[in-house]
């Protein structure tokens, strides 16, 4: 009986010729990330209070990305304890300010195929894209991880999500996942989904990335994507050479999956999801002439490049509209340099978008951006749960970032269709 | 890890990390981002809820972030055990972390608020004193069981290494 790719990572990281769903190992962690939000601020007082260092200097990442630049004395103690913390450990790999962890590792090269990684983070499974195994913990798990180097895990079975077909204008990875977070539900808890089909073939890594990010809004252990020539350019790109063996990192033709969907991408329109949850989406049609208050280009799911040159696309020679705040957060400070470089920083700006820092920021509440009582906002972020931005009166809607574009210079949600050549 | 005892809170599906954990709150002190656990559906949740309280909740419990304050405001506001039809990973594993046990409990709608019960998480067990009636669960996994009766991953790992300050 075959495997899948999931099984295999997680039997050789175990140490085991072969693992079964449901079994439970414990695994050898090639890499870990931890942020200032759950990192070196949960970790280290619980190290100290074990009498213990870190497992291993240079397999342990150090991000700071969710309280960046501080804004309070609360918030600049946080960022101190994780600087801190990579002075005491000689912490090798240290991105303070750099940019959102899941973004910076794959910028950087860090993730290969076959990868058994874990980060402080739910959107850990962002780093699936590279056909590793990359998942989510809390802090409380994270100082297992961070002493010892292993984590037990419950092997999951996996979902295949197949996608044929070519996209209309104007949809996008974004649109498949909020798409999913309804057609799949949001309650796919202990399972990892395996995205392929001809339209993910076709993606770019990042908008393969918005795939695995948002297993974590399915419930996902993981998300994860078989690896192919596209994955090695990527990483060849971030100036490191892949492991000769990275494409050996497949599911058998004979593994088996819990389920297996597959979806026409042909059909799909662009997805908005309402409040408070991703999995309430439907076509934009249905939200169409929704007044906001703030649009938001931001977060590990929806600022890298790629994101801000859709939004430039829906914006070129608009404007914002009157009411609206138009607010982008790149996601590293690589994404604002190269936007800065290739003419989309102008683009944005010119049409009214007030620029912030590269972070976590309003995503989750933590910096600049966020909500009062009654306002209504569209976002590129992953999750609109009741409270996520702000005050708990406030509504978010998602989209991508054409859809959020384009609401920004309408005034109200509306169809990024009507925005493009 | 004893028997839990307490009243029943009841909550609804899908209470998230966000309703949990106010990420508005999250650069704050453990203690205070407990007092805004769930306000935004019951403000009167963390001013009331006594030690052994238990949470009877819908399905998917926790879903969200990986921030550990939504388990381990559970903990501080000293709830007995979380009862839901189903859990959220991240928020599944920190809680069991920090000691707070989690059964999966399909009955959940059986409960009301307010219910007096009694919980056996090792044994599986859950009576509800007001109705007399009684279930059988799933316990708590077997091979996390040594760590849930040293009352978490702190204790367990210090009895583990064998050093640091005494639990
Ligand atoms: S940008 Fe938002 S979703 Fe992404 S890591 Fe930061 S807080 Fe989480």
């Amino acid at each position: 009986m075959g495997q899948t790719l999931v099984e295999k990572i997680i039997a050789r990281a175990a140490s085991k010729p072969t693992v079964r769903p449901g079994e439970i190992v414990t695994c050898k962690v090639d890499l870990a990330m931890i942020l200032d939000s759950g990192g070196p601020r949960k970790v280290w007082p619980r190290m100290k209070e074990l009498g213990v260092g870190v497992w291993d200097r240079e397999k342990l990442i150090v991000v700071t990305d969710h309280f960046v630049p501080a804004v309070d004395a609360e918030t600049a103690q946080i960022l101190k304890i994780s600087r801190d913390f990579v002075r005491e450990f000689d912490i090798k790999h240290f991105y303070d300010m750099k940019g959102i962890g899941h973004i910076i590792l794959a910028e950087n090269g860090h993730l290969q195929p076959g990868m058994f990684t874990c980060g402080g983070d739910s959107h850990s499974t962002m780093g699936g894209a590279y056909g590793c195994y990359m998942s989510g913990f809390g802090g409380i798990e994270m100082t297992g991880v961070c002493i010892t180097g292993e984590i037990w895990t419950r092997v999951p079975e996996t979902i295949r999500v197949d996608w044929s077909g070519k996209f209309n204008q104007a949809v996008v990875a974004k649109d498949i996942m909020l798409h999913l977070c309804r057609a799949l539900g949001m309650d796919n808890a202990f399972k990892a989904i395996e995205f392929g089909g001809e339209t993910v073939r076709n993606m770019s890594m990042s908008e393969r990335g918005v795939l695995c990010n948002m297993a974590a809004e399915l419930g996902g252990e993981a998300g994860v994507i078989e690896p192919d020539d596209i994955t090695l350019a990527a990483i060849r790109a971030a100036g490191k050479e892949p492991a000769p063996d990275a494409l050996k990192w497949r599911s058998d033709d004979d593994a088996v999956y819990a389920a297996k969907h597959a979806f026409d991408a042909s059909t799909l329109q662009p997805q908005v999801a309402a409040p408070h949850a991703p999995s309430n989406s439907g076509p934009v049609d249905d939200y169409k002439g929704k007044k906001i208050d703030q649009a938001y280009i931001g977060a590990c799911v929806g600022a890298k490049l790629s994101d801000l040159h859709m939004a430039a696309e829906v914006l070129r020679g608009r404007k914002v509209a009157n009411h609206v705040r138009l607010l982008v957060a790149p996601a590293t400070q690589k994404v604002y340099a190269d936007a800065a470089a290739d003419g989309t920083l102008g683009i944005l700006t010119d049409a009214g978008a007030t620029m912030l820092a590269s972070g976590c920021g309003a995503c989750a509440a933590l910096g600049a951006g966020v909500l009062s009582d009654g306002e209504v906002c569209i976002s590129t972020t992953n999750r609109n749960f009741q409270g996520r931005m702000g005050s708990n009166k406030a509504s978010v809607y998602l989209g991508s970032p054409y859809t959020v574009a384009a609401a920004a210079a309408a005034g109200t949600i509306a169809d990024p269709r009507e925005f493009l050549p | 890890m004893s028997i839990v005892s307490g009243k029943a809170w009841r909550f609804g599906d899908e209470i998230n990390s966000d309703l949990l954990a106010p990420g508005l709150y999250l650069k704050s002190a453990n203690e205070i981002m407990a007092q805004h656990c769930l306000e935004s559906v019951d403000p009167t949740f963390a001013k009331s809820v006594q030690p052994g309280d238990v949470i009877v909740a819908g399905h998917n419990f926790g879903v969200g972030s990986a921030r550990e304050q939504a388990a381990l405001s559970l903990q501080l506001l000293k709830v007995g055990a979380v009862l839901a039809e189903s859990f959220a990973r991240i928020f599944y594993r920190n809680a069991l972390n920090f000691g707070v046990p989690c059964l999966f409990f399909p009955q959940y709608n059986e409960i009301s608020a307010g219910d007096k019960l009694e919980v056996d998480p090792v044994a599986g067990t859950i009576k509800n004193l007001t109705t007399g009636k009684g279930y059988t669960v799933d316990p708590i996994p077997a091979h996390l069981m040594e760590m849930i009766t040293d009352g978490g991953l702190m204790p367990h790992l210090k009895k583990k290494l064998g050093k640091g300050r005494a639990a």
